[in-house]
């Protein structure tokens, strides 16, 4: 091989990654790898401590999504221990969920994706970023800032500490939510839904139609999807079965409890991070772009596509307009950035829906919790994928065994495929720039939060 | 030309990095007066040359270094290294960088058992061999930022408080000094302390604390400990309620859990906490995990492997 290329750190992501491409003497593609660097080993370390300390715990996992760790964890030590939580205390964790979703998705597209749409994925990199964003267009950024810190300080001003969370507790939540706590933040999130149905506009209208022969052609590749729905089959975040779709729109539905039954996990020596596949095809697992064997992909594009419909009717009709230009299955890796969107106005309604029940200000947010020796699943979609956090406990309540699937891995192989689909698409002859290597990394940008 | 300012995470999860950003509308104001030169959450400046053909890892010169995280594997170590040759000054920021942080529970454990729980978990299609190829090996533990390299601040918190975060900035641009806590989270706790006495046992919090009402004030609660409840405020650095104060976890009505680490820099938060419980007459047995008082500070040596597994990796 007559050239390497790294890009190192894949940046404008969460977490720690590199991308190497290899090309021939002629200077085409001839193979590429999305490297995962790091391994900090909570699987183990989690061994031995009590199960209700766990989701203070393992939520340091991820600074941009520790609510979903938080509320895993909190759901597989429930069930390790035999409680249920109090309906209150349920809609609360489910409130705090919704909204953190809501804050990831304007923080990932206008902080993170944004810049290689608004600003161009040829430009400078010293400005293609959310400082230059800010110097272009000032009144958006602004608002984007306001809006995104407005939603965050519901999270942080309720909840007391949003990264990372100490509010959700083993039987429920820690405190009750007052009257006009309850309306604050419903007045807040309205604001935040007029947002939401403002951004999914503007880039319906300013962004998607600039980009559409990239969407039809970036890192796309064709695969399965998983995601999570609830029992009519539409897409739900919080709770519900897991569907696993293949790629011809085929799927089967299964209880969180079953997930080894269906998902397995792939090791090659080049990554840390394991590349979950569907054992339950039966056809094993490979990274072939032309031919991917057991491979499926999560996160917001998956959701909308397992799902039948939305549960909220803005976000539903936003999915049929989808629907009717991309079909379903939609295979376009570009196109997340679109099903981002339809779901940041699913967790704005769905938020709004939830602070009407009346139940959301019960002052009964906690059951009765005792240890117990028991096994737990808990599962929550986070916003990169179906977060699966599974104990066991001892008779002290004690973790004697931890197997965590982190949203993120699901995509691992997928993102591998993509990257290169986008390098032997995109290089030939040698020809090598700034903005190639950076629309190959946009192709890993797309399955983050 | 304002402060250039480059910002680096290790053994992280990016969560100081979101503490940054929820500075709000007062990151536009750093942004006008810094220059971020290099963050990888942020900004696409890459350590092998934008092309990705240069050999050595390189990064921007500046003035204000920020690292969150620990020191974990040799990639870490390598960024670390050019930070420091790099930057005039450098910031831990967050309790990995300046204690480890939850990531140094690890240090219970050699990196052979991690990789292997890591690669054999019931899921996992066991591997011939663990992965090497691209991969920075992993370095025996996870240790502190100055167990590497020199650091000139220090700013624990998990994350540290957008307040403290600014603050910082601010002081750094305006070339003053930095007032950074001394006290512990007791001493800004509001909760009534009714002083020794009957408690002889600490419990796990599997139920709430006793109070009045939902709406009751925090100080007329009864303190989380005196409740008998394991609260590490007595042993933890104060601050995480940033320029409001209050610690963040009591007005939660939850036992603080100790994440900004030691009150003093050099502080064990497993033996000041099993003092502190044993001169008030409570019995430490009834904890029931004792190394998990060091969740947050387990670098600097403080969590070891058990001998025989140390000898046997």
């Amino acid at each position: 091989m007559s050239q390497a290329i790294t890009i190192q750190p894949i940046t404008r992501i969460e977490g720690h990654a590199s991308i190497k491409i290899w090309l021939d003497d002629a200077g085409n593609y001839q193979d590429a790898r999305v490297n995962y660097m790091s391994l900090r080993g909570f699987e183990k370390f989690v061994e031995g401590k009590p199960a209700e300390e766990l989701p203070d715990i393992v939520c340091r996992i991820c600074g941009i999504c520790p609510w979903m760790h938080h509320l895993a964890s909190n759901k597989a030590v429930d069930r390790c221990f035999g409680v249920t939580p109090t309906p209150a205390g349920h809609k609360l964790r489910e409130l705090m969920q919704t909204i953190a979703h809501a804050e990831d998705k304007l923080l990932h597209f206008y902080f993170l994706a944004a810049p290689d749409f608004v600003i161009g994925p040829d430009a400078d990199y010293a400005v293609r970023n959310v400082v230059g964003i800010a110097k272009a267009n000032p009144e958006l950024a602004t608002q984007v800032v306001k809006t995104r810190y407005m939603v965050k300080m519901i999270l942080d001003k309720f909840s007391r500490k949003t990264i990372h969370p100490i509010a959700g507790v083993p039987g429920g939540f820690c405190k009750p939510m007052l009257e006009e706590e309850r309306q604050d933040i419903l007045a807040k999130m309205r604001q935040v839904l007029d947002f939401a149905l403002f951004t999914i506009d503007f880039a319906k209208k300013n962004v998607f139609p600039k980009y559409l022969d990239a969407i039809k052609t970036l890192g796309v590749i064709t695969t399965g999807f998983i995601g999570t729905v609830d029992e009519n089959g539409a897409h739900n975040l919080y709770d519900g079965k897991i569907r696993l779709m293949k790629a011809d729109g085929s799927f089967v539905d299964f209880d969180a409890q079953d997930y080894a039954d269906y998902l397995g996990e792939h090791v090659e020596p080049w990554s840390y991070g394991k590349f979950p596949y569907a054992r339950t095809w039966n056809e094993g697992f490979a990274l072939d772009v032309d031919h991917p064997k057991g491979i499926y992909r999560a996160n917001t594009l998956a959701r909308i596509n397992v799902a039948d419909r939305m549960a909220t009717p803005r976000a539903q009709a936003e999915l049929e307009e989808f629907r009717a230009l991309f079909g379903r299955p939609a295979q376009a890796t570009l196109l997340y950035h679109y099903a981002r969107l339809i779901e940041e106005v699913y967790a704005c309604e769905r938020a709004i829906e939830i602070l009407e029940d009346p139940i959301i200000t019960d002052t009964n947010v906690r059951a009765k919790v005792e240890p117990n020796a028991g096994r737990g699943v808990g599962c929550v979609e986070a916003p990169r994928g179906t977060l699966i956090h599974d104990y066991s406990t001892d008779a002290n309540g004690l973790i004697t065994r931890a197997n965590l699937i982190v949203g993120t891995t699901h995509n691992l192989g997928p993102m591998n495929l993509s990257v290169k689909q986008a390098a032997r698409a995109l290089i030939h002859d040698g020809q090598v720039t700034e903005g190639i290597l950076n629309r190959i990394e946009m192709a890993v940008r797309a399955y983050d939060p | 030309m304002g402060v250039r300012v480059a910002s680096e995470w290790l053994n992280s999860c990016s969560g100081c990095e979101i503490s940054i950003i929820d500075m709000g509308e007062r990151l536009l104001d750093v942004l006008q007066v810094a220059d971020i030169v290099h963050i990888p959450a942020l900004v696409d400046s890459k350590y092998f040359g934008q092309l990705g053909d240069q050999k050595h890892l390189c990064l921007p010169e500046a003035d204000v270094g920020l690292i969150s995280g620990g020191v974990r594997n040799e990639e870490h170590l390598e960024v670390a290294h050019e930070m420091r040759k790099k930057c005039k000054i450098i910031i831990a920021l967050g309790t990995c960088a300046t204690h480890g942080g939850i990531p140094s529970l690890a240090n219970s454990y050699t990196p052979g058992q991690i990789l292997e729980r890591a690669f054999g978990t019931e899921t996992t299609d066991k591997p011939e061999a663990y992965p090497s190829e691209g991969v920075p090996p992993m370095l025996e533990a996870c240790y502190a930022l100055d167990e590497k390299i020199k650091v000139d601040i220090y700013l624990p918190g998990c994350p540290p408080h957008p307040d403290q975060v600014f603050n910082a900035l601010v002081a750094l641009v305006q070339g003053k000094p930095l007032s950074v806590p001394t006290k512990s989270v007791c001493d800004t706790c509001p909760t009534v302390r009714k002083g020794k006495g009957e408690l002889k046992q600490v419990r796990r919090f599997l139920q709430a604390p006793q109070y009045q009402a939902p709406d009751e004030p925090l100080n007329q609660m009864r303190c989380l400990l005196e409740q008998g409840l394991l609260c590490m405020g007595p042993v933890t650095r104060a601050g995480c309620g940033g320029d409001g104060v209050t610690p963040r976890c009591i007005s939660a009505r939850v036992p603080c859990r100790g994440c900004s680490g030691p009150v003093r820099h050099e502080g064990n938060q497993l033996l000041d906490m099993l003092n502190a419980l044993a001169s008030n007459g409570i019995d430490i047995k009834s904890i029931p995990n004792r190394p998990l008082l060091l969740r947050f500070s387990g670098a600097h040596s403080l969590l070891k492997p058990a001998i025989h597994e140390r000898r046997s990796s």
